[in-house]
């Protein structure tokens, strides 16, 4: 084949045919079958985006136009695809963890009834898609049509046990969250088109650093609107709080969307759109303090949560301010090593909580487990394999993410560095809690639930141990240049991507000997806080009621009691008075008011008509002497 | 003649006719009053056909000038002579069921 990159239509193309086929069919076709066609989708996918990897990789990239999807005067923006080094690695996390979860999915989920089943697998290939989309897109608008996507089917996935109306509303908030952000995303494409004329990433690109149709007020407007957007979509403060909500759907849709792809897509805007930030110094000190206070605050609420997957959902939160952390300091490569990593290890962490779910029968509290590493060795093993990672244990995958950030986080600014540290032990802690009292300890659930327990089956526990496997060699693509010399192939892979605003924009670069010293002195404090936590809940499980301050904690800080009070009920008695007031005075008394008015003066027409022809002939006599009298003084 | 007299004829007999409808009972003499107002536009109209006729001597054509409105009454008097027909023998029937030619017991329309 003379160029493959062609052939990059297909990766979208195949999850939308497993959709169509899987959702029309959910009703005939066998478990086994929507299984086969749900994975073998992605898994096609996964074959092309590794063939497109590999062009990209020899230097190989295109812009693919296929054809022109909206034409308006002097603007055309195509429906085209872009292929570099950027949307490729995107490629291969999204269709390579998609794949290893819908493995897992059809294990997980085959209590479910067929046409359920069915559904699921409908949606979730769906999502594959519209996530496909959003990062093979070559403009904003394209990009916009699979950011739309995904949040439909988060919103769907979120919802999917539909008769439970708690899970209804905690899709609808995470719906109604991602339209808030949307709006600002929509507002920037509109900005873009109107002083650009045109979506492409080129051409904005272009036009912002030739200068003449940009002004620094543009580009400063712009890039918060979209970095707004991005708080939606990727959960950071203040759009934060539909993410831990968003925990109602199944566990592998929490892993897929709500960890590993949908919530990056925030991540991929901005490092797409870097040459913009670069230059709006502003907008990246909003990022980076956005980014820190979101970390911060999460971890602080993930440290008294008690459901399995509410840590892992905070963890998320606080995972993504590190990415948000260190896009704002330019670092846009450290971002994205992130983003990969925590596709990695988040997947895990919230497979590893299903198949825990899975064993305790539907039980999320952790204070009643304990104690399982004796029955489930896999899920165990590859669940504290996880957790090391995600705490930055050297060598394993998420120190060389976390490390790369943390440096240039302290290039920027000390206190940053000093707060970002701090977050990333508290990372360490609520994590290894989180693993103590659910492996160690004793079991402290029902003696019914522990004759129950088992380990999972074989579809589960694959992608567990291929997950794990990634989780722990994946860092070593992104070795940190003090410690070896062209160590970070990933870096030098995105060049390309970054070197524009590199540019504009140097990365703050600190001496290697301060590196070694902050790689040490964090290295030693996260492993000192491991062995605390590990050693304290394992003895003794944090299973009474929070008090005092945890309490705050363990209530998130009361900021979903703060946005209840504070918008949405004014907007609902906002609404309650349109409703009851202005609905029913006004516009009832306007249509009312009409009705009435035609048959009070029909009824005093009716009148007119008496049946005397006299009458009759009388009334035309006088109208015919009332026209010649019109007519007479008319011509006058 | 000048053709104000004619003019004036006709408007006379005209009002009369109207007079006679709005203020009389009897379907006949109504009946008789709309002949009135016939007949007092086909005066008009043979006045004003001669008055153009007159006028327009000197043309080539003259000989035909004026004539339509003459046709014109001819029309007019066939179909009034039709319609007395059908309106006679409607107040025939009238007076048949209700014994009386009087217009104001015709008030059914109403209902």
């Amino acid at each position: 084949m003379k160029n493959i990159l062609e052939l990059a239509y297909l990766v979208p193309l195949f999850p939308l045919i497993g959709f169509l086929i899987n959702g029309l069919g959910r009703k005939s076709l066998s478990k086994s079958m929507i299984g086969i066609i749900g994975s073998g989708a992605i898994l096609a996918s996964f074959v092309v985006s590794l063939l497109i990897f590999f062009q990209v990789k020899g230097g190989n990239t295109d812009t693919l136009n296929y054809f022109s999807f909206i034409r308006a005067g002097a603007v055309n923006i195509p429906f085209a695809f872009q292929i570099d080094q950027l949307s490729s690695i995107f490629l291969l996390i999204i269709t390579g963890v998609g794949f290893l979860i819908h493995v897992y999915s059809t294990s997980y989920m085959h209590e479910e009834k067929t046409e359920h089943f069915g559904r699921y697998f409908a949606y979730l290939n769906l999502f594959v898609f519209s996530m496909l989309l959003l990062v093979m897109g070559a403009n904003y608008v394209i990009m916009f049509i699979g950011w739309e996507g995904v949040g439909l089917c988060s919103y769907l996935l979120i919802g999917f046990w539909f008769k439970n109306p708690e899970y209804n509303k905690a899709a609808n908030k995470a719906f109604i969250m991602n339209r808030i952000g949307d709006l600002a995303f929509l507002i920037a494409i509109f900005w873009i088109i109107g002083k650009v004329g045109s979506v492409g990433y080129s051409e904005v690109i272009a036009a912002a650093t030739e200068g003449s149709k940009f002004t620094t007020t543009d580009i400063t407007g712009i890039t918060i609107l979209l970095f707004i957007g991005a708080t939606g979509k990727s959960a950071q403060i203040p759009l934060y709080t539909w993410l831990p909500d968003a925990m109602a759907g199944p566990t592998p849709v929490s892993a897929l969307i709500h960890a590993a792809t949908m919530v990056t897509a925030g991540i991929y805007m901005i490092a797409r759109s870097n040459v913009l930030y670069s230059m709006s110094p502003l907008t990246l000190n909003i990022i980076t303090y956005v980014g820190l206070a979101t970390a911060l605050l999460a971890a602080t609420i993930a440290l008294k949560q008690n459901d399995i997957k509410k840590v892992l959902a905070y963890s998320t939160v606080s995972q993504l301010g590190y990415m948000f952390l260190a896009l704002g300091t330019g670092a846009y490569v450290a971002a994205v090593f992130h983003v990969m990593t925590h596709a990695f290890f988040k997947a895990l962490l919230f497979l590893g909580s299903g198949s825990v779910i899975h064993a305790m029968g539907g039980e999320q509290d952790i204070r009643k487990m304990g104690g399982l590493n004796k029955y489930m060795k896999v899920t165990h093993i590859t669940f504290l394999l996880g957790c090391l990672a995600i705490a930055g244990i050297p060598l394993f995958s998420g120190f060389f993410s976390k490390d790369e950030i943390l440096a240039s986080a302290f290039g920027k600014s000390p206190v940053i560095y000093a707060v970002g540290l701090f977050t990333a032990l508290l990372t360490a802690f609520y994590m290894f809690r989180l693993y103590a009292t659910t492996f160690r300890g004793s079991f402290r659930g029902t003696h019914e639930q522990e004759h129950h327990l088992h380990e999972s089956p074989s579809a589960i526990t694959i992608p567990l141990v291929v997950l794990a496997v990634l989780s722990v060699i994946g860092g070593f693509i992104g070795i940190p240049e003090f410690m070896m010399h062209g160590g970070h192939k990933l870096a030098e892979f995105l060049q390309p991507i970054v070197a524009p605003s590199a540019k504009l924009l140097p990365v703050h670069e600190v001496s290697h000997s301060t590196e070694w010293i902050l790689t040490g002195v964090s290295s030693a404090l996260i492993i000192g806080v491991v062995f605390f936590a590990w050693n304290k809940f394992s003895r003794k499980p944090d299973t009474g009621e929070a008090t005092g301050f945890g309490k705050v904690l363990a209530n998130k800080w009361y900021v979903d009691e703060l946005y209840e009070k504070a918008i949405v009920n004014p907007l609902a008695k906002l609404g309650g008075f349109f409703n009851n007031i202005f609905e029913k005075l006004v516009v009832d008394g306007l249509v009312n008011g009409v009705g009435r008015l035609v048959s009070y003066s029909s009824r005093q027409l009716r009148l007119l008509q008496s049946g005397q022809v006299g009458s009759y002939v009388l009334l035309m006599v006088l109208s015919i002497l009332l026209v010649f009298v019109i007519q007479f003084f008319l011509r006058k | 003649m000048p053709i104000n007299y004619y003019i004036f004829l006709s408007i006379a007999l005209f009002c009369i006719g109207i007079a006679g409808v709005l203020t009389r009972r009897n379907a006949i003499i109504i009946f008789m009053c709309i002949e009135l107002m016939l007949n007092a536009v086909n005066l008009l109209l043979v006045a004003f056909s001669k008055m153009h006729s007159a006028a327009a001597a000197a043309l080539p054509d003259a000989a035909t000038v004026g004539t339509d409105g003459q046709l014109f009454v001819f029309f007019i008097m066939v179909v009034a002579a039709a319609e007395v027909s059908v309106g006679l023998a409607i107040i025939v029937m009238m007076y048949r069921n209700i014994h009386s030619v009087d217009v104001n017991f015709l008030n059914r329309l109403k209902h």
